[in-house]
């Protein structure tokens, strides 16, 4: 029914904003007041559903909790749900003990305001731990030269999908340069396909493609100035030269017809390219195992090709500079009560990111943070895929962390706004720079 | 007279009496605007013996003194009121003078909110869209819920069939309606490829024009059945003796329609426009899932920016600020709705009958 009082659903909203208010007030006052007491020590953790992660975590809980050191209590959220749930909770003192997340901007945020715990000495304790994840890890996880977060799960750089039934048949090959990617594009729309698989609608999927039109055009420092937090960091040239590329692909129409409507929860975008309805897709590393799993013979066929991001013609980034999220991340709630703590940090040691667990992720299509994993790759069914990723990622002169990551969420915000814009053609790239650098939103 | 829902009507009506008149006002926001208004048709239609009755055993007509019993009986609702809706509320307009990213600490900063919230294009865009909602969403679905409504008012068995079908997206949640439709739009794999019938494969959801046109669709489509639902009851309340009167006097079924049922329906035609005017107001839910706002912000209505700008952007501060001005201009807009019809709201509907 959609007969409320006036009052009635802004009122929820007050509640709910009322109640975080009453909450956080309690939450500061004294730790370890929610969360489960009693009955044997447990600890909370929440995770974003979808297969084939959600299976890895629960049975890495599940076998956990079988060691008899505590009981973790698992639940699963759906992923854009999780990242306004997870906040609002963290600021109404209800946040589980093993918050779930991706470092950056975010973390940062968790950190000046005391809600996560230092792990820098636990880490320092437990060095054997620590030298079992992939260097790289750790940057994001770092706010002011203390860690406050541990890696988890798999390594998820943005590739340049392709479909290589599509591109034989349009006669194009796959781009390694900018003038690569004009000609699919220009073969595609010959050819009766789309060239290149965007979900328009949910906007850090532009956002990517920004992210490594940035470094190829400006090199990785650009945005490096830009996290930072350096004044007037967004009005350098190669922010506004990465608007003109993205015009000049509207232009020609790179994106499918519609792409502004098409959401990536539905998966509409992978389904695209495997339905051999677009030539390109760049996306998440994660995609592989989504589109392993509902492509049919996609991928065990062999139709599905992977590459880096085009190198543009006078730009001073690199073939092999990536960007992407470096893994996710957990951390420990400063509000959890010590015997919560005990449990997570057990959790963390014997349960969370295992040989086992590695070895499931390998399974599923995905390089896990963890070192000395060549092996298993190479043994995998999608060994040829695993190991560029894994190879790539050791290789990488750069590793650009996804910009609304690396952001503090407001700006994060702003820069989604601001990116949907920038690809509707209805914002210049002189005023996505401008609006950016002074922190204007819609 | 004696349908079973004139009868249903009558029982609503008793309760009304007990909570006492201004009560009956207050309350007629939610629902009771119609059978208030159907209570003045019998008022005058018939003597009411039950009505008397009541009348007689509570001595006077007029207003009782304030007994214990009755502050007895407010207090849970009074109780529950105030916890659930008033405290928030005070809670939001504080924190509409404060700064807060939802984690940290809040601390106050005077206008600095306001100030941001008065001054940001996003605002003002969202007013106009709301705006823009609240007039489409009126003229589409009223005369439409009226035509229904009548339509649906005569007692044909193929009517009651075709209400049942009218009625069911009623039953639906909107967050299910809105993730069908996303599903059904999808320009490459919803209808059109599954029916193969290319032209339905348009940019619905991403062309800022085609955007508004199926939102307003989708939106009718769910409420359209609620409100043919007041107006069937409505049509269903006029007394049958007005049709003969007209008839003997050689009106015809046109005629009949715009001098007696049209007429007639004033009262409940402001209980919907009121619950619609609201309703169009805070539309959220099926904003959300189709569109999120966009594309770009060409559905970024009011509340929905209030929502992002809260719970994405962590600006709590202008995001209270932002439902305090919803609270406002909600409670204006059903007070001004209200008014419309109210002044002679003491005339009698039904002269002549």
């Amino acid at each position: 029914m959609h007969t409320p009082l006036i009052s009635r659903r802004t009122a929820l909203g007050a509640a709910a904003g009322a109640s975080a208010l009453a909450l956080a007030a309690c939450g500061t006052s004294g730790p370890g007041g929610s969360g489960s007491s009693g009955g044997g020590d447990s600890a909370t953790f929440w995770q974003l559903s979808g297969q084939p992660n959600e299976g890895i975590y629960k049975d890495s809980v599940d076998v956990f909790n079988k060691l008899d050191k505590g009981t973790i209590d698992l639940t699963f959220f759906q992923n854009d749900a999780y990242k306004q749930k997870i906040r609002t909770a963290i600021g109404a003192g209800e946040a589980p003990t093993i918050i779930y997340g991706w470092g950056g901007g975010g973390l940062r945020t968790y950190a000046e305001e005391k809600q996560v715990d230092d792990l820098t000495s636990w880490l320092e304790e437990n060095a054997d731990f620590k030298d079992r994840f992939i260097d790289s890890v750790w940057g994001a996880a770092t706010v002011d030269d203390k860690i406050y977060a541990l890696p988890i799960g798999a390594t998820q750089p943005i590739i340049m999908f392709h479909n290589k039934t599509v591109l034989e048949k349009i006669g194009a090959k796959a781009p390694t340069t900018w003038d690569d990617l004009l000609d699919v594009i220009e073969k595609a729309h010959s050819g009766g396909v789309a060239p290149i698989s965007l979900a328009g609608q949910s906007r850090w999927t532009s956002m990517m493609w920004l992210e490594y039109l940035l470094d190829r055009i400006g090199g990785p420092k650009v945005f490096e100035r830009i996290a930072a937090g350096e004044k007037d960091a967004w009005l350098d040239d190669a922010v506004v030269a990465m608007g003109d590329k993205v015009k000049e692909l509207l232009k020609v129409k790179a994106f499918a017809d519609g792409f502004e409507s098409m959401a990536a929860d539905s998966n509409t975008d992978q389904a695209l390219l495997w339905s051999d309805k677009a030539a390109l897709m760049l996306h998440g590393g994660w995609t592989f195992g989504g589109m392993k799993a509902s492509g049919g013979d996609f991928v065990s066929g062999g139709h599905l090709g992977y590459g880096p991001f085009p190198t543009i013609e006078g730009g001073k980034g690199e073939l092999g500079d990536l960007v992407g999220n470096p893994c996710n991340y957990v951390s420990l709630s400063s509000a959890a009560s010590d015997a919560e703590k005990t449990v997570a940090q057990d959790f963390f040691l014997e349960g969370m990111m295992t040989d086992d667990v590695a070895a499931a992720f390998v399974d599923s299509g995905s390089a896990p943070v963890v070192t000395g994993q060549e092996d298993a790759l190479k043994a995998s069914d999608d060994a040829d895929y695993l190991q560029w990723v894994y190879q790539s990622l050791q290789d990488a002169p750069a590793f650009t962390q996804s910009w609304d990551q690396a952001l503090q969420p407001t700006d994060a915000e702003t820069l989604l706004v601001n990116t949907e814009q920038l690809f509707l053609g209805k914002l210049e790239p002189e005023q996505f720079a401008e609006n950016m650098n002074s922190g204007k939103g819609a | 007279m004696t349908s079973p829902s004139a009868r249903l009507d009558r029982g609503e009506h008793l309760d009304r009496v007990e909570s006492g008149e201004r009560l009956e006002r207050a309350e007629s926001v939610h629902s009771g605007e119609r059978a208030d208004a159907d209570e003045r048709v019998r008022d005058a239609a018939e003597p009411r013996p039950a009505r008397g009755a009541e009348r007689s055993s509570r001595g006077a007509p007029g207003r009782e003194r304030l007994q214990l019993s009755h502050v007895l009986f407010a207090l849970p609702a009074l109780g529950f009121f105030a916890i659930f809706a008033l405290l928030p509320l005070v809670g939001v307009l504080v924190l509409s003078f404060t700064s807060w990213n939802g984690i940290g600490a809040i601390t106050f900063t005077g206008l600095t909110s306001w100030g941001e919230v008065l001054t940001r294009s996003t605002t003002w865009h969202g007013l106009a869209l709301v705006v823009l909602m609240i007039m489409a969403t009126w003229v589409l679905q009223t005369p439409l819920s009226i035509l229904l409504g009548t339509f649906l008012a005569g007692r044909q068995r193929y009517r009651n069939v075709l209400a049942v079908l009218y009625f069911l997206p009623l039953l639906l949640s909107s967050a299910a309606i809105a993730i069908t439709f996303k599903s059904l739009l999808d320009p490459n794999f919803g209808l059109a490829s599954g029916l193969n019938m290319p032209f339905l494969k348009q940019n619905w959801l991403g062309d800022a024009t085609l955007v508004w046109i199926v939102l307003l669709v989708i939106i009718a489509w769910q409420f359209i059945p609620f409100h043919t639902l007041i107006y069937q009851g409505a049509v269903r309340q006029i007394p049958q003796t007005m049709y003969e009167a007209a008839q003997i006097d050689g009106a015809g079924r046109v005629r009949q329609f715009f001098s007696i049922t049209l007429p007639q329906l004033k009262y409940t035609l402001i209980t919907s426009s009121t619950l619609m005017v609201v309703g169009a107001l805070t539309y959220f839910d099926i904003i959300f899932v189709l569109t999120q706002g966009g594309p770009g912000s060409s559905t970024r209505i009011l509340p929905l920016d209030m929502y992002l700008t809260g719970f994405r952007g962590n600006e709590m501060g202008v995001a209270s600020a932002l439902a305090v001005i919803l609270v406002v201009l909600g409670l204006g807009l059903a007070l001004g709705v209200q008014r419309l019809g109210g002044k002679d709201a003491s005339a009698s509907q039904t002269e002549g009958a």
